[in-house]
């Protein structure tokens, strides 16, 4: 699929009704979420007959592209009941089913979900501006519920300091920046004076150390 | 939810020991027609939890798998079948994932299984 078609298809997804602001619930923007896909599917094939999950998967735009690129089941985690209702929604609207479940489950209580895995993990985590350090309880998550590598959108001012917690305390194989995205944050909550604003965010790609099956 | 996705849950209530498999309480099931992709069912075999599946499988109505399997089954085109169906084309829509150890009842509800601890199970 082009980037072009990926992201009308994004367009067509629903997004939140009333973004929650503690969930830092921005939706992803239609031509972020197509380069993302485009780069998983495309520049490095780790969709096609593999499994996924969408952590925060919020209305399921990831998770759908996954499926239209290819990948074999995907699971789509949320802990928001209204943002998992949109989701299955977005889902049913294909007439095709496509391989996606959901599951209701907090980031910070999946530790103890050992057999939880997929292939690759795709997120849009919320930047943690609201709760501190929930970026990274995301990315701590993510690298416990990935098999192989772990795409996921961070703000450029954590560069650095997003490296060093993948390097050091996760052990990444590798942890590399594919991309510098401008983030076009509509003025979702009343508390955004400015009609938008774009913020720079970073397209990581972690190989998440080799592990031993259970 | 499809038995791949029940596969890979179990409780985690803070203390739990055996807490794998969930248990199903099926009140609704349905089955929808996905395509057979058997290079797929090669792929995750390894990390399928077989007696899960096929308890997990009986629970929904489909008491076709067989009691023990092989890699040498993944050949065989009638199994792969029987495979896909019961890990990919039946959906729990409603009911409940029971502990094993506690009882612990997690909903099932249009389709989405709702693994929120409470502060106390966690």
């Amino acid at each position: 699929m082009r980037l072009k078609e990926l992201e009308s298809l994004m367009q067509d997804i629903a997004p939140f009704e009333e973004p929650k602001v503690e969930l830092e619930q921005y939706p992803t923007g239609p031509h972020i979420a197509a380069r993302m896909l485009y780069t998983v599917g495309n520049s490095f094939d780790e969709f096609d007959g593999q499994t996924v999950i969408d952590l925060g998967c919020g209305t399921a735009m990831l998770s759908i592209g996954a499926a239209m690129l290819g990948a074999q089941h995907v699971l789509g985690v949320d802990l928001d009941d209204d943002a998992l209702r949109i989701a299955q929604q977005n889902v049913d609207e294909y007439e095709e089913a496509l391989p996606i479940d959901f599951l209701r489950c907090d980031v910070r209580q999946v530790a103890l979900q050992g057999r939880l895995k997929a292939d690759t993990v795709v997120m849009n985590p919320p930047f943690g501006t609201r709760r501190k350090g929930a970026d990274m309880e995301f990315l701590r998550a993510a690298f416990q519920l990935s098999r192989n590598s772990v795409y996921s959108l961070h703000k450029s001012s954590t560069r650095e300091f997003i490296q060093r917690l993948a390097e050091r305390e996760l052990r990444a194989t590798s942890a590399e920046v594919l991309a510098q995205l401008r983030y076009d944050l509509p003025a979702s909550y009343k508390f955004h004076k400015q009609k938008s604003k774009d913020i720079e965010v970073d397209l990581w790609r972690f190989e998440v150390p080799p592990q031993t099956d259970s | 939810m499809r038995l791949l996705c029940h596969n890979m849950l179990q409780c985690h209530i803070k203390g739990v020991v055996n807490g794998y498999p969930l248990k199903i309480e099926a009140e609704k099931v349905e089955t929808r027609e996905t395509d057979y992709e058997p290079d797929f069912l090669r792929h995750i075999f390894p990390r399928i939890q077989w007696d899960a599946l096929r308890e997990a499988a009986a629970a929904m109505g489909v008491d076709d798998l067989p009691e023990s399997v092989s890699e040498e089954m993944l050949e065989d085109e009638s199994f792969l079948k029987q495979f896909h169906h019961a890990l990919l084309e039946v959906h729990l829509e409603q009911g409940a994932l029971v502990c094993p150890e506690t009882g612990r009842k997690f909903v099932v509800s249009d389709g989405i299984p709702n693994l929120l601890l409470r502060e106390d199970e966690c």
